[in-house]
This record gives structure tokens, sequence and C-alpha cells, in this order.
């Protein structure tokens, strides 16, 4: 029985994947572009040298930490739309930390740490707003979160062009780039950081254990699935939902500080790159398994490096990577809604 | 939460990206390089059968190749698309190949870097590669550095200027960009011939030293075309500059740019000059004008600005980057590429002159006859050496910018510190 319904799922899964595909190269012959062409540059722009890898990789490292962080807010059941914004001041912490240091004595592999723990504090000040705007604010946290992610990104410009404006002409290009002596050391030939790495995998792995294994996890869960029930059974639910609110932000912390010490050295105007969203469609996707999350945001990522091939090659507009992943969410979200109508039924 | 919300929650995020998609996607029939086939005599290729599949990735073995960074999508009728007509200049004059990658933003493509991008155009055959926006600088030092064999052209940036102010030695780049000041002044001329009011409206993106120098070539344009041609006083010529605080719209962060220009039209500014890379300028006037109000407006960037509102466009300064691109990124495929800083002016003898002018006016249907031919005066002076960059000019808070009879140095225009006395608009970021 319980074999039986574990194959259905992947039948479900695989069912939705297909209608993803198929209605994406519908899209494509609607425009006039050759489908197989198309798939066939995005899978060798993303797989076809250890180059185009790493920089999936890069991608996905960022993407890991935001999708692992919102696991955290989605058992709660909370939407963390503000993860944007949480990214963004985590980029800001460790700016902020790295432009204190830079010039002081301290040796390089220090100040990278510090500034990095710097950005997940922000990030995770920065998501207790939210948390307190929906707690005692009785603000929802979806209009709470957009709401500061606006701020956000309006102190970013404000920064980058008034206070940490670069000598000669502020520039859109970002603040003046940190020597290379303070970004997170990477691979030879490669800008893919090892740190960078083992920190999205060890935050996942956490992430994973936490909600699996721990008390915490299994009432963080009660407080999302019945918030009324879980606070008769004794469980401080506001204390809950805070601390959710604010592990999430301190992983999108370190998103942003992954973005700065180790991808554009440098704050720049849109530096959380739109993970916070992405991330929270590879949540959705995986239904709240934090096992597949980092396969789903890995094909994710090689979803966007691949489809930088389409312009060059085809001329194609690359936002086509954007509608397949969109597709892809929304059967997912369908094929589950049927499976559940079907079992109920049966 | 319940199921329901959620749902809803869903249903706006997938109009959210449909909206985002649709906005991308339209226009995804390939666009025929043209030229391959034409002359380029020094092209052997030519007898080579023409391949019968698809040969999409490898040029012919001669064709130089170049590529092309831009931060907008190439069809934005904007700033980017001007660089792609640019491009496509260039093949079609020279015989060259472009590929390009568009909206090369960290929002639009997460986790690249456009030095990175760079490097995806030269695994497909590119010699030289071009970055076209203020953003890539830093992007395009990186790259330059890390590829001395490939040329780089960074346009709007000020690198490899010697008399810059964070001059570098990078031996494969130059630096272009076009004096759209000249451009600007047009751009004022016309709306102080037009304006019956005496109020015209700057809509500023973000403030520093570029967009400054621009809003106040206008400025200068303006007091001009007022003084000499309407014979007027200066001080009853207002002109006010709002800056949104950023290149477009960002719904929550920036000034809505139509909420401004409808702040000016309402408040008797009857010109709205823009200065943003959208065309809100244009519209909110067009939307007043046929509500029966008198109000006109100039566009930016793009040689087909005006489409958009016909019916009030005075015209648009353009960037014309074809022919600056054609020499330099010849030299870089004969072999005589040298690092230089450009910044190019109009042909003076035909500003419009696809061939040579790397900044041109084409004037809108709203301009009246007469005030055309005083702008046409205008211009034929500033061809005969006009220089409105000549003091006496003040700075807005009054210190001397220049003293009488002093010409500007193109580095004082450049890195312009403030806003000039006689405008009204802050002049940097609080």
């Amino acid at each position: 029985m319980m074999k039986n319904s574990r194959l259905a799922n992947i039948g479900f899964q695989l069912a939705a994947l297909v209608l993803a595909l198929l209605f994406t190269t519908l899209i494509l012959v609607a425009t006039g572009a050759p489908p197989l062409e198309a798939y066939k540059n995005i899978i060798l722009g993303s797989v076809s040298s250890l180059d185009k890898i790493s920089n999936v990789l890069v991608t996905w490292v960022p993407l890991l930490l935001a999708s692992a962080g919102l696991l955290i807010t989605f058992s709660a059941g909370l939407w963390n739309i503000g993860m944007e914004g949480q990214i963004t001041l985590g980029a800001i912490g460790t700016t902020w930390a790295l432009r204190l240091m830079q010039d002081s004595s301290l040796p390089p592999a220090l100040v990278i740490v510090l500034s990095i723990l710097a950005g997940m504090v922000m990030g995770a000040l920065w998501a207790s707003l939210a948390g307190a705007l929906k707690t005692f604010g009785g603000v929802n946290e979806i209009f709470g979160g957009l709401g500061l992610n606006f701020v956000a990104t309006a102190l970013t410009l404000w920064l980058i062009f008034g206070p940490w404006k670069r000598p000669g002409v502020g520039s859109m290009s970002g603040t003046e780039p940190f020597p290379e002596a303070l970004w997170l050391p990477m691979f030879p030939d490669s800008r893919l950081s090892p740190w960078a790495l083992v920190l999205a995998v060890v935050a996942i792995v956490i992430v994973y254990f936490m909600l699996q294994g721990t008390y915490f996890g299994l009432r963080l869960k009660a407080v999302g699935k019945n918030f009324r029930a879980a606070y008769m059974l004794g469980i401080p639910t506001w204390q809950y939902m805070m601390i959710s609110f604010m592990l999430c932000g301190a992983l999108a912390g370190a998103a942003g500080a992954v973005q700065v010490t180790a991808v554009y050295h440098r704050l720049i105007p849109s530096i959380s790159s739109g993970y916070g969203y992405l991330g929270l469609l590879v949540a959705m996707l995986v239904n709240y398994q934090a096992a597949w999350a980092a396969p789903v945001a890995l094909f994710f990522a090689a979803l966007n490096i691949g489809s930088i091939q389409l312009p060059i090659i085809l001329k194609l507009d690359s936002s086509l990577s954007g509608v397949l992943q969109g597709m892809l969410v929304l059967f997912v979200l369908m094929v589950e809604g049927v499976r559940q109508r079907l079992m109920r039924r049966s | 939460m319940n199921r329901h919300t959620v749902l809803k929650v869903l249903g706006l995020l997938m109009i959210f990206m449909v909206v985002l998609s649709a906005c991308g996607t339209p226009t995804a029939a390939p666009v025929e390089p043209p030229a391959a086939t034409e002359p380029a005599a020094n092209e052997p290729a030519a007898t080579e059968p023409a391949a019968t599949e698809p040969a999409v990735t490898e040029p012919a073995a001669e064709q130089f190749v170049f590529g092309m960074l831009l931060v907008g999508p190439y069809n934005d009728h904007g700033y980017s698309q001007a660089h792609y007509e640019g491009g496509l200049y260039v093949e079609k004059m020279a015989g060259f190949k472009m590929i390009y990658i568009d909206k090369v933003n960290p929002a639009d493509r997460p986790g690249t870097t456009p030095a990175q991008l760079g490097e995806e155009l030269v695994a497909q055959g590119a010699k030289l590669v071009i970055f076209n926006s203020d953003d890539m600088k830093d992007s395009s030092t990186e790259f330059a550095k890390a590829h001395p064999e490939i040329q780089v052209i960074m346009a709007s940036g000020d690198q490899v200027w010697a008399d810059g102010k964070v001059k570098e030695d990078i031996p494969n780049m130059v630096n272009i960009m076009g004096r759209m000041e000249y451009g600007k002044m047009m751009a004022g001329c016309a709306a102080a011939l037009t304006t019956k009011t005496g109020q015209i409206g700057y809509l500023g993106p973000l403030i520093n030293d570029e967009t400054r120098r621009l809003a106040s070539s206008a400025y200068l344009g303006a007091k001009y075309c007022w003084t000499e041609y309407l014979g007027k006083d200066a001080a009853d010529l207002k002109f006010k500059v709002t800056w949104i605080g950023f290149w477009f719209n960002i719904p929550g962060v920036t000034s809505d740019p139509t909420q401004v220009a409808d702040e000016f039209i309402n408040s008797g500014y009857d010109v709205i000059i823009s200065g943003i890379d959208t065309t809100e300028g244009l519209t909110e006037a067009k939307k007043f004008a046929a509500e029966g109000k008198e109000v006109f407006a100039v566009p930016y960037d793009f040689i087909g600005s005006c489409e958009e509102g016909k019916e009030v466009c005075l015209g648009v300064p353009y960037f014309n980057w074809g022919p600056a691109y054609l020499k330099t990124i010849s030299t870089a495929a004969d072999g005589t590429y040298a690092s230089n800083f450009q910044w190019n002016g109009p042909d003076w003898a035909d500003i419009n002159n696809v061939d040579t002018s790397s900044v041109g006016f084409i004037k809108g249907n709203a301009l009246s006859a007469e005030a055309s031919a005083s702008l046409d005066e205008f211009i034929a002076a500033l061809a005969g050496g006009l220089n409105l960059w000549t003091g006496p000019i003040n700075l807005q808070d009054g210190t001397v910018y220049l003293a009488d009879g002093i010409v500007a140095t193109d580095q004082e225009i450049w890195y312009l510190p403030q806003l000039l006395e006689g405008m009204e608009g802050q002049s940097v970021q609080p």
C-alpha cells in the first residue's frame, strides 16, 4: 500500500513535469522558435563544460540558502515574501562590516567570517521586523514583507549613490569593489568558492534535520498546520513564529553575504538577484520536503545558466527558463490538487 | 493560513510571473543577421558553398565576430536598442558578425556577472566585447584585465580617460560615449521655444555626475533660446528637475514618473523633458493633450521614441552608436586597436547623418514651424562654435563654476558637481 502510493506520487510528479514541458514547447512553437534546439542549448549551456557547471553551482549556492530558509517559515505556515529584502539587508550588513574592517589589521579570513555573520544578523533582524508586524501589528507577512522589500531596495540605492558613493562618479555599478584579499577564496580559474558551497550544503543539512528530527521542528510544523490547536497544546506559538522568521532571515542574510563576498565583491543595486522569489518557487515545488530542495534548486540554477545561450545562439529571449520554472510550479500544484481529489474519492 | 489564502497568493504569483514573461517574450522570432553576404572585400569565404544545414554557431572562418552585452532587452525602444542597432549597422557596413546577450543585469540573470557573460560570448567566437552600460563598469575592467587578448569597449565609461578621475591602464579597452550634452541643449531649446507658461519640467533619473550634466545642458539650451530668440528675461524661465530615483519606475522604491509628470502638468509646467529610460513624460503629455491641455514632451535615448506620442512630441535627442562602433571594431579586426577614450559629438554638417554623427536630434510633429526655424538657427550657432558651457556660470548654491569668459574643460563638464544656478531641484542625493 505504502509502496503503491509512493509510486503513484512519483507518477503524478512526472506527469506535472511532462505537462510543463509540453506547455512551454507550445509557447515556443507559437512564437516560431525551434523547441528542440532551445532545450538542447539550455542543457549544453549548463553542463557542457567544467566552467558552466561551476557557474551553475555559483547560482545554486544563494538559491539553496534562500530555499533552506523558506522551508523553515513554510513549516511554520508563513509566507515570507520579505525574503528579497532580507537577502538585501544581509548584503548590506556584510558590506558594512567589510567597510569597517577592511583597513584594520585583522586577518582577512577573520574579517570575511565576521562580515558574513554580520550579514546573517542583519538578515535576521530585518526578518524580525516582518515577524513583529505579523505577531504584534496584525499585518499579514505577505504585505509586511513586500513593503520591507521596497524599503530594502531604496536603502541600497541610497547607500550606493549617497554615503557609500565611490570616488569619482557614483555608479550603477555599485560601491567600490573590495580588494581581492577580502573575497571568499575561489577554486583556481573558477568563480566558484568552495566555502560558499560548504555553507549552503551545511545549511540545508541542518534545516533538514531540524525539520525532520527535532522536537523544535515538530512543534514548528504543528504551529504551521494548525495555529490554534498548537496554542491550545501549550506551544508558545508567536515565539515559534518569530524564531522561524529570524532563522529564515539569517539564512537569507547568508545568501546576501555570499553575493557580496563570493560573487559581486561589492554592493550593487539588485544584489538580491531575485533569489528570494525564486526560492519561494523552489520551496513550493518541493512541497516542504527539505531533501528535495537541493536537486530542485540545482535544476533551477541550471535553467538560469543554460538559458544564457538562447540569445547568443538562437536569438531567443532567455526568459524562457522563467516560463518553464513557472509552468513547473503551476502544474505540480495542479497535479497535487487532482491527486488529493482522486484519493478522497477512492 | 488556510488553503484558500494559499491559493490566492499562488494565483497572484502566477499572474506576476506570466506578466513578467509576457514583458520579455513577445519578439522571440529570430532576427536575421544581415550582412553576412554583403561585400567586405577582404572576405575570401565567398567561395565556400552555402552550408545546407543551419550553421548556427560556426561563423565563416574569416568573419570577425564581436559580442555585445546589453543591460536591457535588445528591443526596448530605448538605451539598449540604440546600442543593438549600432551593432546591426556594423554588421551591415563591415560584414562582421554580432552576437549578443541582452538583459544583462543581476535581477534578470541571477548569479551572473557581465564579465562571466562576456566569457560566454568569447566562447562563441567573439574577439571583441562591448559592455553597454554604467552598471557593467567594474565588470568590464575585470574582464579586460583577465582577457588581454580580447578587445573591450566600455560604453559610457571613463576608466581609460587620461583626464578622468579613475584612470587605469587597460591596453585592450576603449571608452565610448556620445556628447549627449548637445542633444539635451537642443531639447531644452525646443522646450523653451514652445512653453507658454515659461515652466519646463525635467524628469530626472537618479542623481550622479552624468545626469546632472545632462539636465544642466538642457537648462543651458533652454535659457539661451528663451533669452536670445524670444527676447525674454532669464529670471522668468522656470526649470525644475524632479529625480525619480532610478532609470525607470520601480513601484514602491522610486517616485512614480507618471505621477511626477502629472504633477508637473497640473502645476503649470507645459513641457516635460525626459531624462529617464521610459516614456511616461510623453505618454502623460499625450493623455493631458487629449483632454484639451496644451502640453508637450521631449523623450530621450532612441531615435524612434516620438512614435508613442507624435502629436505632443517636440523631438528627441538620441544616441547613434553605429559610426563609433564601426570605427573601433574595424581597428580590432585589422589589428590597429589602441586604448582610447572617445566622447563623440554630432557631425555638425548634418547632426542626423547615420554614418557620421554620434548624437542627433529628430524634430517632432508638435514643434511649430517658427520654433523649428529658431531651433535650426540654434543648431547652426552650435555648429559655428557657440559654446554654452562658457562663464559666467554659477553652481546652484551660488558658488562660481566658470568665471566670465572661461570655457569649461571636458573634465569640468563630465564631473559636474551640482546643478546650475537658476535650476530648481536637488543637486545631490540627500
